[in-house]
């Protein structure tokens, strides 16, 4: 899959697949089609929203029960819960 | 200035994100002098009050919905924003924006700010709930934060008295000091780059004029550790559904008793005070027993709002959705469809009302195709009265209840045919859709206000007592007419019901339900019941009142209904939608008359079939045992 290579790029590696006690720094946002059924550009502004913007702080505080999915990411002094698809257009390092 | 009585009141609106204490500070700023009303066009609440500064300057308060963004998504999001722009007829453009900010998390705030500042109106900032943050060791400059936003900031504690002072203060300042008159208002949609020029500007200030603790490691962490735990997490939630169901059962029967009691003693007094005849059958067999058949049930409906009404204000329903939220994605919904679900259980209309929160709009109507089929509480009304009548109180598989577990079948039914239906949509009509997105604040635990909380109690209750008092009334009132009149003539050998117009009607649509074995009194009975559920009951007792029962409805039922015939009964009420207010709901919040027809004729087609069913395995079991 190619979108899976891209994401692990020197820009770092996508949210989305971090696990449990990940901490890091975002790099970038790349909201694209394949996140889900939400315009890109849409979802790259609820993002922006909920606090995500490059160079904040990122640490994932705890992953749901049933296939690890959704995570609930600690940004910016506020805890927000992502499905994993969404949390792949967040790249951290 | 002289006489500030003579002016016209300030306009100030409250503007704010969900859980930042946005309501509480209204209810310490108008204190009693509240009402509660609508939005004209939508079913958003619109709370107002009136209050009057140290300096006696009036105040009209408006608390506008809780908004992240004025980019509207949801339509309680769309009326904040056209409140705020002066695009609502009903609503006057604010004097003044009073914008809530959390002191715990100044971020979205201060984001919040910069896009509010384009449209030219005064803001002043609160720095709400200033007690909690001290308390965590968050220290915040007001002055340099007022400076760095450009913005007027008072810190604020809604729950403490005199936690309001160094607002009174500001807002009799900016108020003497005169407000700018009204221009058009201008506000052009952030782009990303816009939307992240506003973050980095808000990191900035914070970094600049607040100053956070060394360790982080607040009392929700702790909570989080272990209520979102993978394996503790579901534990918790199940216990805690666990409870709710326990206590809305066992926990009412004491009161539900007592109500019940009253009533009986009330028509006791109406047979002692009256002669036999009209006027007495109207007051026993439509008032009494019909109105009084369904406040019996205020009780569980208090019990069960207030532990969903706790968990909200608590924190921690947005954990339950994120803990769902894989698990009700097998069957096509979203994580978020848990609250509106749950809620559903006490009334499928404020179940349907929460789904706004479901930014998707496929996943939302999914989700309020299939909250009527949650077992809301004015069915409970009905499986009680057919459970005791039909179904033995005896023990089964070593001690459990026969009739609990019958109950507890009826529920189940409820939940696995709504998934089944929202599985079934998706298999079939979305079959090629991508995933929607969830993105869901985890707001901080907080202890609920109890005077919040009653408030919002009493809020269910009346409106439960008012349905009561008109609905039901006025459906019991029609059956009651229905199943006296015409009376019939003198020396009659039938039972005087034989002769009304509810026989009539009955026996029209007979041939329709005779199949699923229901005869025609149930059809009488089921025709108001369309209004309310609640109403068959009420329905059942008047029809069988009048046919000159004098025991109570359940061993009339027991004595005239067989065990397939009621079994049926309960299956159809499982299913159908037998309930106008829901109806009017589904069609106002789903966008279209098209969805109401969709659910009626979903519904129906699944009572029947479910009702034909169970009818004809019961009968041919019973059959088989007898034969």
């Amino acid at each position: 899959m190619t979108t899976r290579d891209t994401l692990q790029d020197p820009t770092g590696c996508a949210l989305g697949l971090a696990c449990k006690g990940f901490r890091g720094r975002m790099t970038c946002m790349m909201p694209c089609a394949a996140n889900g059924r939400q315009d890109p550009a849409e979802l790259e502004l609820r993002l922006i929203e909920l606090g995500f913007i490059e160079g904040v702080e990122l640490e994932v505080l705890h992953e749901a029960p049933f296939g690890r999915d959704p995570i609930a990411v600690r940004v910016g002094g506020a805890t927000v819960a992502l499905r994993r698809r969404d949390a792949m257009a967040i790249l951290a390092e | 200035m002289t006489d500030q009585t003579q002016t016209r009141p300030t306009e100030i609106a409250l503007v704010g994100a969900p859980n930042c204490g946005k309501t509480s500070l209204f209810n310490a700023l108008t204190g009693a002098n509240q009402r509660v009303g609508n939005y004209s066009g939508v079913t958003v609440e619109r709370k107002t009050g009136q209050a009057t500064t140290p300096a006696r300057f009036a105040l009209s308060v408006i608390d506008l919905p809780g908004t992240h963004s004025l980019r509207a998504r949801s339509p309680d999001e769309e009326v904040t924003r056209d409140v705020i722009l002066a695009r609502r007829a009903d609503t006057a453009q604010p004097d003044l924006i009073l914008l809530v900010a959390d002191a715990t998390n100044l971020r979205g705030a201060l984001r919040l700010a910069q896009d509010l500042r384009q449209i030219g109106r005064p803001i002043l900032m609160a720095v709400n709930m200033i007690d909690i943050a001290r308390h965590r060791g968050i220290e915040i400059d007001l002055k340099r934060l007022s400076h760095e936003i450009g913005l007027p900031v008072v810190a604020t504690t809604a729950v403490r008295r005199g936690g309001l002072d160094a607002l009174w203060a500001e807002l009799d300042r900016m108020i003497g000091a005169g407000l700018p008159p009204h221009m058009p208002p201008q506000w052009v949609e952030p782009d990303s780059a816009t939307l992240r020029a506003y973050l980095r500007e808000s990191d900035r200030i914070i970094a600049a004029s607040v100053r956070l603790p060394e360790v982080h490691q607040t009392l929700t962490t702790r909570i989080d550790h272990v209520v979102m735990h993978p394996v503790f997490g579901p534990i918790i939630l199940l216990g805690l559904l666990f409870t709710m169901f326990q206590a809305v059962f066992a926990g009412a029967a004491p009161i539900m008793d007592l109500i019940a009691a009253l009533f009986d003693g009330l028509s006791g007094v109406v047979s002692e005070a009256l002669p036999e005849g009209l006027l007495r059958s109207f007051l026993n067999d439509a008032v009494i027993a019909g109105v009084g058949g369904v406040i019996v049930f205020l009780p569980q409906i208090v019990i069960l709002f207030f532990f969903i009404l706790m968990l909200e204000d608590l924190g921690y329903m947005a954990r339950a959705a994120f803990l769902m939220d894989r698990l009700m994605g097998v069957a096509g919904l979203h994580g978020r469809a848990f609250i509106p679900l749950l809620s559903s259980f006490a009334c499928a209309i404020p179940g349907i009302m929460a789904a706004r929160s479901i930014d998707d709009r496929r996943d939302r109507l999914t989700t309020i195709l299939i909250a009527p089929l949650m077992t809301c509480s004015a069915r409970i009304p009905v499986y009680t009265l057919i459970i005791s009548a039909f179904i033995p109180n005896t023990r089964v598989l070593g001690g459990i209840g026969l009739q609990g577990l019958v109950m507890f079948g009826l529920y189940a039914s409820g939940i696995i045919s709504a998934l089944a239906v929202s599985l079934v949509v998706r298999l079939v009509l979305r079959r090629n859709e991508a995933e929607a997105s969830l993105m869901l604040d985890l707001p901080d635990y907080k202890l609920p206000r109890p005077a919040g909380l009653a408030l919002g109690l009493w809020q269910r209750a009346w409106m439960f007592l008012r349905r009561a008092g008109t609905t039901i009334f006025m459906a019991t009132i029609v059956i009651w007419l229905l199943a006296t009149f015409p009376l019939a003539p003198e020396g009659a050998s039938a039972p005087a019901i034989a002769y009304s117009a509810a026989a009539w009607i009955g026996h029209l649509f007979a041939p329709v339900l005779q199949p699923i074995g229901f005869n025609w009194e149930i059809t009488v009975a089921l025709i108001p019941g369309m209004a309310a559920r609640e109403v068959a009951v009420a329905g059942l007792a008047t029809v069988y009142a009048v046919a000159g029962g004098t025991e109570g409805v359940a061993t009339a039922l027991s004595s005239h209904w067989s065990l397939a015939t009621a079994l049926a009964f309960l299956a159809w009420f499982v299913f159908a939608p037998q309930c106008i207010s829901t109806l009017a709901v589904i069609r106002r919040e789903a966008g279209g008359a098209r969805w109401m027809w969709l659910s009626v004729a979903y519904m129906f087609t699944l009572a029947y079939i479910a009702a034909f069913i169970v009818y004809r395995i019961t009968s041919a079991i019973t059959g088989a045992i007898t034969g």
